[in-house]
């Protein structure tokens, strides 16, 4: 048994709130300056010059990338053997309470969906805990804007519209998106599954690093053709026409039912920030 | 293109589809609950906290001002939400619209019809935005935190124009124009 103290939780989470919301990851950065060095569209490469630029006065002043700072949405690795001395999830809700006030980030989660009051603080959180063997504690922080989220969709299809209707809802999805979900985008797609699972698999694909490939060859080369189509679209940056629609795809797939082909696509804007730690 | 507010109709007519604008002047900022209370007030016949003639609004809500600054990060926010709000602001006057994502037919018909423009920044470049802002007031409603309407002074805000005067959509040109078949 490791002893994880929740204080020590906290302070980790307040300061990974921040980073996340200042700093985005280098893969991300790398993208977006091959975006804008192949774009063929002229407002798009001013576009992608501008989001560059955005990224380096963020990174300089420490202030979020974007005002939309988002939920805060955790994910938690918690090996078998840590033993806390208090309770998870409040050392995690006051982490975000801490990080988003210090860090002077947007407080945008209203507690009623109906009545909307505002909770002032950025919680609650939005947590995804996983059991792991071991006695680490791993915690990732995932901003996740309104503008993306809301043009992201879940559809069961029936198991013999196969690849095809799975491209056609991904695409359908990014065409009825355009401009609203800030692209350039990172697509997180999950395959199977249920219908909650499906979702939290595209939620979690997007996590990955941007330059990886899925282990399974198939789905791999299916992330690749899904990026070649979604480019064709001609959306481009900013949805003012151009190439560069999306950075990157990733899709995730889990067992289903024998009647099931459950599809969900997460859409990311260009401020796909994520950061990690482990304790 | 540099254009001052309030936006004079010479400068509009100049205004086509994909112009980079830089922005000077006053602006106000209100996003899906301030335009509510605005348009309520509207239908009530009461006076508005803001004036709208020839003015711009920003659909915006900025992160905390730090300490040393004048406002947080302010890029813009999804401008359909408030295509059901802005009939009755056309009708009053309004000119401009700041926001991101395109408007819905009619709000572009009424647009043309009442010669006001709308126009793009660019979405998550808030830091950068927010470097145009030279001073942030909050003249309504403070109760709706990010949401309350402030009144900005801008300079050099850098836009691009969505919808001109001729009723052209910089969106749907530029979709059918990069398109692969
Ligand atoms: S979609 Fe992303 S980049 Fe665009 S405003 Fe929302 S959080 Fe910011």
């Amino acid at each position: 048994m490791r002893e994880i103290r929740s204080a020590e939780i906290t302070e980790k989470v307040a300061k990974l709130a921040q980073e996340a919301n200042f700093y985005l990851n280098d893969d991300l950065l790398n993208a977006l300056d091959k975006a804008a060095e192949e774009e063929i569209s002229e407002p798009g490469r001013y576009i992608l010059e501008q989001i560059k630029e955005n990224a380096q006065i963020a990174a300089s002043e420490n202030v979020p990338v974007c005002q939309d700072t988002g939920v805060a949405v955790v994910f938690i690795k918690i090996g078998n053997d840590v033993h806390l001395d208090g309770d998870l999830y409040e050392a995690i809700e006051a982490g975000i309470r801490k990080g988003y006030s210090e860090g002077y980030l947007r407080k945008s989660i209203v507690a009623d969906p109906l009545s909307r009051q505002n909770t002032g603080d950025n919680t609650p959180a939005i947590i995804h805990t996983e059991i792991v063997p071991g006695d680490q504690l791993e915690i990732v922080i995932a901003p996740k804007g309104g503008g993306s989220e809301n043009m992201s969709r879940i559809t069961m299809l029936k198991p013999g519209d196969g690849k095809t209707g799975v491209k056609d809802f991904v695409i359908e999805t990014i065409e009825k998106a355009g401009a609203n979900a800030c692209p350039p985008l990172v697509v997180g797609v999950g395959i199977g599954g249920n219908f909650e699972k499906s979702a939290y698999l595209a939620k979690k694909s997007l996590l990955r690093d941007l330059d990886d490939h899925h282990a399974d060859p198939e789905i791999a080369k299916f992330e690749a053709e899904l990026l070649e189509a979604i480019n064709k679209t001609g959306i481009g940056p900013q949805g003012m026409g151009g190439r560069t629609t999306a950075l990157a795809v990733k899709i995730e797939v889990f067992a289903t039912h024998i009647a099931q082909l459950p599809v969900a696509v997460n859409l990311n804007c260009h401020a796909a920030r994520h950061k990690k730690i482990i304790i | 293109m540099h254009i001052k507010t309030p936006l004079a109709e010479k400068d509009l007519e100049k205004l086509k589809i994909g112009d980079r604008v830089l922005l000077s002047g006053t602006i106000y900022t209100a996003r899906d609950a301030a335009h509510e209370k605005l348009v309520k007030l509207i239908e009530a016949g009461k006076d508005l906290p803001i004036p709208l003639s020839g003015q711009v609004i920003y659909y915006v809500g900025p992160a905390p001002a730090k300490p040393d600054k004048v406002i947080g990060s302010a890029g813009p926010t999804t401008s359909y939400r408030m295509d059901s709000f802005i009939l009755p602001l056309l009708e009053k006057g309004l000119k401009g619209t700041i926001g991101k994502g395109p408007r819905s037919k009619i709000v572009r018909e009424v647009m043309q019809n009442q010669q006001a423009v709308y126009f793009a920044a660019v979405g998550g470049a808030a830091a950068l935005i927010a470097r145009s802002i030279k001073k942030a007031e909050i003249v309504a409603y403070p109760e709706l935190g990010p949401e309350a309407i402030r009144k900005l002074e801008v300079e050099e805000m850098p836009l691009i124009v969505v919808n001109d005067l001729a009723g052209n959509d910089l969106y749907q040109q530029g979709r059918t124009k990069y398109k692969i078949d």
